[in-house]
């Protein structure tokens, strides 16, 4: 039986298609997903996004225990409230979940992490905390709406608790701000400006409603995934896994190994470092008629060169865009084998799509 | 609820047949098949002059999140393939019966009698949805 968010009745009152994912029983779309993209790249929309988990880490040592936890680094939060994304890694350097952790204060980080992984890392995270005076909490009390979109921000505020607007108004990209129960990041997953709102799960469906009442167009996971792949955003599972490191998924970016700080996977990461053949992470565009999908094969010449991880079509451009791991040295001329045709496709560099702009 | 007109004949994996009264039958999917998919943005249409048999894979439909092949629902030729789709695969959703997608010269005419009436259509998606 899958798990049902506070909001599953509420989708279906609103006429969504329901399928399964990850265990969760959640809204692919309300009609339309290529509407409810636009509504997100021209106005604003709304993601359930109650199946991910919030984590709180509270206690003496959370710096020190995440600092040794994640391969980014989170000492680079000097500022309350600011956000880092970091990957989690096993000790071999492969990825356990991407994830976003919040700085509140010196006692109290906040992680939120992806719904399918939440139990693998949750023990993953109990069992490295051994000897540090850390309490690993997670908040299955709180609930989580997403509002993206140029106008988000301006229908969100209102709906806000008054002592949180003005705060929330004032919020630089990346940061949060919290009050009570409520938690407010500027953060998001589809290459717009917007909210991740936390709050106790009992209000979430006045939340969602009021937020449908201001115009806030109710959007399904299908306009979430053609929205991240525009922003060239990885998808846990796809883009990255447990058998590739962040160097193989286009996440070198998020792997701080400044000031010799340790952190699990490092040395594994280090040595993959020095080989200098690790996979390339690239963007790619189909520029004639078709679509791709994940795990459709790349070839250079007669060569197979690597495979698509995220393919779609995109609903800004009206292309199909991907995202490809491939051979270091597969060069640039790259085509992909799509039901026995190998049609030519184009590399390039990520994003395809941020705030509303094409961007290839 | 979706459209199941009368006057055409169906397989169970939803494609439509009409019969065009010249030994030729246009074929499209359904509207319930449309549903299902999405938004289509491709359509991958058969060679004219294939020959074709029940059953077989002959085309592919792909909406923004997948692809999913279409069955000739005879044996047959193809003698003309839908053109139009290549640029407006959107035609399938906004008017599924009206979208063909290829037109088979029929080589055994007493197939058609063997498929799906659209009552007996009906019910196959009732079960199917439950």
């Amino acid at each position: 039986m899958d798990k049902k968010t506070i909001l599953n009745q509420t989708h279906r009152d609103m006429g969504a298609r329901m399928v399964p994912f990850g265990g969760w029983d959640m809204p692919v779309h309300y009609g339309s997903q290529i509407e409810e993209h636009h509504a997100v790249r021209r106005n604003a929309g709304m993601f359930d996004v109650c199946h991910m988990t919030v984590v709180d880490l509270h206690g003496p040592d959370a710096k020190k225990f995440l600092s040794w936890l994640l391969a980014n680094d989170v000492g680079k939060l000097k500022t309350p409230g600011k956000a880092l994304y970091s990957c989690m890694l096993y000790k071999n350097g492969c990825v356990i979940d991407d994830l976003i952790v919040y700085y509140v204060n010196d006692d109290w980080y906040r992680m939120v992490v992806n719904a399918a992984t939440t139990d693998k890392d949750i023990a993953w995270m109990q069992e490295q905390s051994g000897d540090y005076e850390v309490k690993i909490q997670p908040r299955r009390d709180l609930g989580m709406i997403a509002v993206q979109g140029p106008g988000a921000r301006d229908k969100a505020l209102p709906l806000l608790p008054n002592d949180l607007q003005e705060q929330a108004a004032q919020l630089e990209p990346f940061s949060a701000c919290t009050n009570g129960e409520w938690f407010v990041g500027r953060t998001g997953y589809t290459g717009e400006d917007g909210f991740e709102i936390m709050l106790p799960q009992e209000q979430v469906v006045d939340l969602w409603k009021a937020l449908a009442d201001a115009g806030v167009r109710p959007c399904g996971l299908g306009a979430r995934d053609t929205l991240r792949l525009e922003a060239g955003m990885n998808l846990y599972g796809q883009d990255m896994d447990e058998d590739h490191t962040p160097l193989e998924s286009g996440l070198a970016w998020t792997v701080s190994f400044a000031d010799l700080r340790d952190f699990i996977g490092r040395s594994a990461l280090v040595v993959q470092k020095n080989m200098g053949d690790t996979p390339h992470f690239t963007g790619l565009v189909l520029e004639g008629k078709g679509v791709l999908r994940n795990h459709q094969k790349l070839y250079a010449g007669e060569r197979e060169v690597g495979e698509i991880t995220s393919g779609g079509y995109s609903p800004t451009l009206e292309k199909s865009i991907g995202l490809a791991r491939i051979a270091a040295d597969a060069g640039d001329e790259l085509q992909v084998d799509i039901r026995g045709r190998r049609l030519p496709v184009k590399r390039v560099k990520p994003p395809f799509v941020r705030n509303g702009k094409p961007l290839i | 609820m979706s459209t199941i007109p009368d006057n055409l004949k169906y397989s169970k994996s939803h494609e439509w047949v009409k019969d065009e009264g010249d030994g030729t039958v246009s074929v499209g999917i359904t509207d319930h098949a449309q549903e299902l998919l999405g938004d289509l943005v491709f359509v991958e249409l058969p060679e004219a002059g294939a020959n074709l048999s029940a059953g077989s894979e002959c085309a592919v439909v792909e909406s923004v999140k997948a692809a999913s092949d279409v069955y000739s629902p005879v044996d047959g030729e193809v003698v003309a393939v839908n053109e139009d789709l290549a640029d407006t695969p959107e035609a399938i959703n906004e008017d599924p019966y009206g979208a063909w997608i290829f037109r088979i010269k029929l080589s055994d005419a007493s197939q058609l009698d063997s498929m799906l009436d659209a009552q007996a259509y009906a019910a196959a998606v009732e079960a199917e949805d439950h």
